[in-house]
């Protein structure tokens, strides 16, 4: 790593406190990295003619990557190549599956993720409802009831009729298969 | 959706993460791999039955060796290949280290006795017969292999799929070894190295489709 961008130190912070369970820490590592992820896709997409609304699609699956694929990130290295190589993958994985063409897109370096930075949040083309309707109906319980109720894992696990560990596995897997959706939805 | 909204639902009720899970599953990938193409060797081929008398043991250890030491090599970039922005890069050329090693002491050895490069139809039959026998037998743990990277995030699907394929041939190799009838090193060198190597361009084949995440 030669200059690390300052927001490198913060962001890994935020992360190793996200892994260990700290909700707010996440949030706002979230929020800081939608921002970058924003910048970094409208700027990556402008050069291929296509729209803002592309990238906030694509932002969005990357960030429900970064949440689902976080215990691949080794706490001892630095954070910002890490978020960099799943945006430039989620990228080039875009781009084969809209068959645009994979050629003009340079290698560049990592800190070009913490370069972009944009606030400006949109709605994206994706629609929640929609999405879950494609889940199994164990995931899609199990996420209305712990992400978007706010119910916590036991409580979901009486109201649902499921045991803990299973409420667990099924947000897991309910999370990565949406990704699965997202990826299907912008193929079409 | 509303960007906000996505990650109110992604911190809600956040659970902790563990440390180590990669490594834990691609270790019982490796382990459970071995095993059982162990076992699919004892059904479909057997052990090589004059192994017991004990006359070639030297023989088997060298050529199980040989092969586990692509086991070794691959599994350190098996590790690194899940994990975003760790990729080798040129690093990923000590992954032929033990081939080199044998080369150079196969080349050694025939520089020093030519006869050994002539052995015969039968030796050249046997080192065919292991390109069969190898890929074969990695099949189970090419799969166990790929099913502990799926819960990784590997972001180069071809390397990654031929670092897989490669360790899943050198499995195959290991457990080959206590069937495979032949003892000239100069055949096993050249039958399992390019077993091997064709393992692992199936698996750059495969590696786009079955990794995509």
């Amino acid at each position: 790593m030669d200059q690390a961008h300052p927001s490198e130190q913060e962001l890994r912070e935020l992360m190793i406190t996200g892994l260990e369970g700290d909700g707010a820490a996440h949030r706002t590592l979230l929020e800081r990295l939608s921002g970058h992820l924003r910048g970094y896709f409208k700027h990556r997409f402008a050069r291929i003619g296509h729209g803002p609304t592309e990238a906030e699609d694509l932002m969005q699956e990357a960030l429900i990557a970064i949440h689902t694929r976080r215990h691949t990130y080794d706490r001892s290295q630095p954070l910002t190549p890490w978020v960099y190589a799943i945006a430039r993958y989620k990228f080039l994985d875009y781009l084969r599956r809209t068959k645009a063409s994979v050629r003009d897109v340079p290698i560049e370096d990592a800190s070009e993720i913490v370069a972009h930075d944009d606030a400006v949040s949109i709605d994206s083309d994706l629609d929640l409802e929609r999405l879950m309707a494609g889940l199994s109906s164990k995931a899609r319980q199990a996420i209305q009831c712990v992400k978007l109720d706010g119910l916590s894992v036991r409580e979901a696990a009486e109201k649902c009729g499921m045991s803990e560990s299973a409420i667990k596995v099924s947000v897991h897997r309910g999370l990565r298969a949406l990704t699965v959706l997202i990826s299907r939805e912008s193929r079409a | 959706m509303n960007t906000d909204r996505l990650i109110d639902m992604l911190s809600t009720n956040l659970e902790p993460v563990k440390d180590g899970q990669l490594w834990k599953a691609l270790s019982w990938a490796i382990v459970i791999g071995l095993m059982a193409a162990f076992g699919v060797m004892l059904v479909c081929f057997g052990i090589r039955n004059d192994l017991a008398a004990g006359n070639h043991s030297g023989a088997l250890v060298l050529k199980t060796v040989f092969a586990l030491s692509f086991v070794g090599t691959g599994a350190a970039f098996l590790t690194k290949s899940i994990i975003p922005g760790q990729q080798a890069g040129h690093r990923l050329a000590l992954i032929f280290l033990p081939f080199f090693a044998a080369s150079a002491a196969t080349l050694a050895m025939v520089v020093r006795q030519p006869a050994l490069a002539s052995g015969g139809m039968i030796e050249g039959a046997a080192a065919a017969l292991c390109l069969f026998c190898i890929p074969f037998l990695a099949i189970i743990p090419f799969a166990l292999l790929i099913w502990a990277m799926r819960r990784g995030a590997p972001t180069d699907l071809r390397r990654s799929g031929a670092v897989a394929g490669l360790v899943a041939g050198a499995i195959g190799a290991a457990v080959y070894s206590f069937s495979c009838p032949s003892d000239s090193w100069v055949f096993v060198f050249l039958g399992y190295s390019g077993a091997v190597a064709l393992c692992s361009i199936i698996g750059a084949q495969l590696g786009p489709r079955l990794l995509r995440w």
